[in-house]
């Protein structure tokens, strides 16, 4: 009788079924969430090993691609051009995208009265976020390029990867300055400081780690982005490095026009270019965490 | 229009002459949305004296201490009818900058809140943004605030540390020396002890003492013992806002008018 | 030292009259910044429609209000309805529907992809990884989110096309090229897998314990709290993560001109080459040296349709975020 009932208690067929079940979802959700990671290894490896059998099957001199301008025979190429013009795009995104985005949050959180105007700003940015990136390059095409006839110049893809951005960094600066604490901000005000006295010397200098780590990691997207300048340029190839009102072949324009060709040399010129690229997201990305792990404790 | 507080005997033994007003609340009422967080008070608070405030908690003390300095303006919510005199002028009234006001009215806050700066700069905070520019000026002015906060002796050699570096109670003495370092003529004080351990706590106590030669104190204490040590004025807040009694310190303690306040100062209830 | 005289306490305005004019200077200004976004969303309509009009009329919108002269040189019908997409051919054809095909397949795909990798990848954060594994897992697979798209564009042409996607053409008896489909989905789904995973993940997390207690006590195994408590109670939040990944799968641009090619047709093949919106705007794009010209016009026509269709996207995950949000606190 009791084996009967511990059968029916704990071993019925049913409970094999249950458990097996949980282990095969078990099983399907550990292999999905692995799947990611194994395709960022693919990725990274197909990249390298690319990039590799560019050296060593190509011929291709580091030394002479990272110092010579574009050219239209794969032997002389080189990245230098669309380097020091990716650097370019990135330090005037950055001043403009760093001046708006900053402002604009200090403006919603700190001074905004909660009005329908406050709120239609608040939304207009969560639908700014999910405007695709190839549209703020039509959006500057014809409102700077042609609007106001700058020509195909980088401060044209400048402005377009600086308006694509700043949601991001309105978003990470807001998030900055609400983790300040409001007895800071009454302490300043009791003294008899204005609002934008306690913003500019208590509020900025608590939450500007943060912001410069959201606006680092802004950046560290716009550099990647190609689809705007594609917009905004020409696709070319750019011989000499430009300075802010020239033409320009950006890194990850360079690289899709690479990439694009069916020769093989250029494809491994490509592949060549996406390890520049990716060593300067890298390096911005280890900025920003360094900034956060090292001003975490305070406040 | 001076009234009150004069005609009380004051029994405190280290001024004989009459109390001057500085502040005078008038049928004052705050509103937090429909609550009304303080019901008509009328209150003459004296110059160069030490005036708790008592209550249980939630019965509008601190509301009544942040409407002195008109820190209720930074609450959406907050609405203030009647008047609230600083030197006879009403504070609420339009051309009243909040700014200015604060500027004449310091206020050191419930928890420590030293600014992410050195020792130095949070005292000079004050004095930078009511701008004084002279370097000379605003050291004597630090270290003079920082005496008489009694923290001196204590970061005298570490002024360019961290003021989140030091301990709770140096803290809270930082942040009376910034409120001090300015020059106000009042100093609000909301429950500055209450994060504080014994020590810190009567080290603190002593400074108000001390505080009263200089400046106006007025302070809310959940505190009873407090507020009868270092008070002379004591006022009772009791629940829904109504300030139920208030007079000179040994009074109230002593003989109280009113039952209810009896019962809540010797611990009845609250 | 004090009267009740109102002369001596100077409260009033002028000590900090120069400081409350600066702060005053500071708001304007940092109000001027916040409206640069108002205008960033008006421009893009305004642009979008104004050129989108030259393509339909000749002129731009703005010209024709200020009194040029135009006529109508491609209907909406053929526009909307036709199946064949040339404007700059010597034979134009005006229809958009195949470039807006290979916009929904490669959606579409990429959806089969990454929602339920994604899905499931946030169960196994939620519900079953260990806070050290989770707080490793988690920024991993947001890298993946984090890589610039032409560098998957280069992965499927260089890696998932030849090594994948050939050989099974070939199983099936189909030559496949440098493009198809097939890739293009993949790639766009692998990138939008994190934010299914991440935004899915935080809806998870944020459904209380009590609920899985509740429902362990009745006798429940893991399997049906993950997937009859937790799922249902989070749905919304995984629902607007599916929206979000869908919207970004629409507007992507690199990955899928260099994985999907620039064949516009509509095909149910998936070795075959296809065209969507963005691969066309990108193989169009001739920065200033193009106006004027059909192909510059289009790129305005092609660019508002797609922008309709992620605002749509983006304001139905607004609505569904409204609508059905879980309040747990």
């Amino acid at each position: 009788m009791s084996t009967k009932i511990d059968d029916e208690l704990f071993g019925s067929a049913d409970l094999q079924w249950e458990k097996l079940k949980n282990k095969l979802f078990l099983g399907i959700c550990f292999t999905a969430s692995l799947f990611g990671v194994v395709v960022l290894v693919f990725l990274l490896a197909d990249v390298a090993y690319e990039a590799g059998i560019g050296i060593v099957e190509f011929d291709i001199n580091i030394g002479q691609f990272l110092t010579e301008g574009g050219r239209r025979d794969p032997e002389d190429a080189g990245f230098y051009a669309a380097i020091v013009a990716s650097v370019w795009l990135m330090a005037l995104t950055a001043v403009m995208a760093f001046v708006v985005g900053v402002g604009s949050a200090i403006y919603l959180e700190e001074y905004a009265p909660d009005t329908r105007i406050t709120r239609l700003i608040e939304a207009n940015l969560a639908n700014l976020a999910g405007v695709p990136s190839v549209v703020y390059g039509l959006l500057v095409l014809a409102a700077v390029v042609n609007g106001f006839g700058t020509g195909s110049i980088l401060l044209a893809g400048a402005i377009a990867l600086a308006l694509l951005i700043v949601p991001i960094i309105i978003v990470s600066t807001q998030e900055a300055l609400r983790a300040v604490p409001d007895g800071l901000r009454n302490g300043s005000y009791a003294t008899g400081a204005t609002q934008w006295q306690t913003i500019r010397q208590v509020v900025l200098p608590a939450a500007i780690p943060g912001i410069l780590t959201g606006t680092i990691l802004a950046l560290a997207r716009a550099i990647g982005e190609t689809a705007p300048l594609i917009m905004v340029g020409i696709l070319f190839t750019a011989r000499r490095p430009p300075g802010p009102l020239d033409s320009f072949s950006a890194m990850p324009s360079q690289i899709y026009v690479w990439a694009a060709q069916p020769q093989p040399h250029f494809h491994h010129l490509a592949a060549l270019g996406i390890v520049v690229l990716l060593a300067f997201m890298l390096t911005m990305n280890a900025v920003a965490v360094f900034l956060r792990n090292r001003y975490e404790r305070e406040l | 229009m001076i009234q009150t507080a004069t005609e009380t005997e004051s029994c405190d033994n280290r001024s004989t002459r009459p109390d001057e007003t500085v502040l005078r609340a008038s049928d004052l009422n705050v509103y937090y949305g429909d609550d009304r967080a303080l019901r008509s008070i009328d209150m003459a608070i004296p110059e160069r004296k030490v005036t708790a405030l008592i209550g249980p908690s939630g019965c509008g003390k601190s509301t009544f201490l942040r409407s002195i300095n008109r820190m209720n303006d930074l609450i959406d919510v907050a609405r203030v009818e009647g008047e609230l005199y600083f030197h006879g002028k009403n504070v609420y009234d339009d051309d009243v900058d909040p700014v200015a006001l604060r500027r004449k009215i310091g206020m050191v806050f419930q928890k420590p809140n030293p600014f992410p700066k050195s020792i130095f700069d949070n005292v000079a905070y004050g004095l930078e943004v009511q701008g004084t520019t002279d370097d000379v000026d605003i050291d004597e002015r630090v270290e003079r605030a920082l005496k008489n906060a009694a923290l001196w002796n204590e970061v005298e050699d570490r002024l360019d540390e961290s003021g989140l570096e030091l301990s709770g109670g140096q803290q809270q003495r930082l942040c009376i020396a910034r409120a001090i370092a300015p020059d106000p003529e009042v100093i609000l004080m909301d429950e500055p002890a209450s994060a504080l351990d014994p020590v810190a706590t009567s080290k603190v106590e002593d400074l108000i003492e001390e505080l009263a030669e200089e400046y106006t104190v007025v302070i809310v204490t959940h505190n009873m013992q407090q507020a009868a040590r270092i008070s002379n004025k004591t006022a009772v807040f009791l629940t829904g806002g109504e300030l139920v009694e208030f007079g000179d310190t040994n009074e109230i303690f002593e003989n109280p008018d009113h039952d209810r306040v009896e019962d809540y100062i010797t611990g009845k209830f609250g | 030292m004090s009267t009740d005289s109102p002369n001596d306490s100077a409260i009033t305005g002028d000590v900090a009259r120069a400081d409350r004019i600066r702060n005053r200077h500071a708001r304007r200004l940092l109000f001027t910044c916040a409206s640069v976004t108002v205008i960033t969303t008006v421009a893009i309509f305004a642009v979008l429609i104004d050129n989108a009009f030259s393509y339909f009329y000749g002129v731009t919108l703005h010209d024709a209000i200020l009194g040029v002269t135009f006529e109508q040189q491609v209907s909406f019908s053929e526009f909307l309805t036709g199946t064949r997409w040339a404007p700059d051919h010597a034979r134009p054809a005006h229809g958009v529907l195949p470039i807006v095909y290979g916009t929904l397949a490669i959606t579409v795909g990429a959806a089969f992809v990454s929602i339920p990798i994604g899905t499931a990848t946030a169960i196994y954060l939620s519900e079953y990884a260990s806070p050290a594994v989770r707080s490793k897992l988690k920024p991993t697979l947001e890298v993946l989110a984090g890589i610039p798209t032409i560098v998957y564009g280069f992965f499927a042409i260089s890696f998932i096309t030849p090594l994948f996607i050939s050989p099974l053409g070939n199983l099936f008896g189909h030559h496949v090229g440098r493009y198809n489909m097939l890739a293009g989905c993949i790639v766009v789904g692998i990138m939008t897998i994190p934010m299914v995973s991440s935004i899915s993940e935080d809806a998870m997390s944020s459904v209380p314990d009590e609920l899985r207690n509740g429902a362990y006590a009745l006798g429940a195994t893991k399997f049906d709290v993950s997937t009859k408590v937790v799922l249902p109670a989070s749905i919304s939040g995984v629902f607007a993560s599916y929206i979000l990944a869908v919207s970004r799968a629409i507007g992507e641009t690199m990955a899928v001109t260099l994985a999907a090619g620039f064949q516009a047709q509509i095909t149910g093949n998936p070795f075959d080459e296809i065209m969507t919106m963005t691969a066309y705007m990108v193989s169009m794009a001739r920065g200033e040296s193009a106006v004027g010209t059909v192909e510059y016009q289009s790129l305005f026509a092609v660019g508002l349709v797609l922008f309709v269709m992620t605002l749509t996207m983006n304001l139905l995950n607004d609505w569904i975020k409204r609508r059905y949000r879980e309040e747990y606190q």
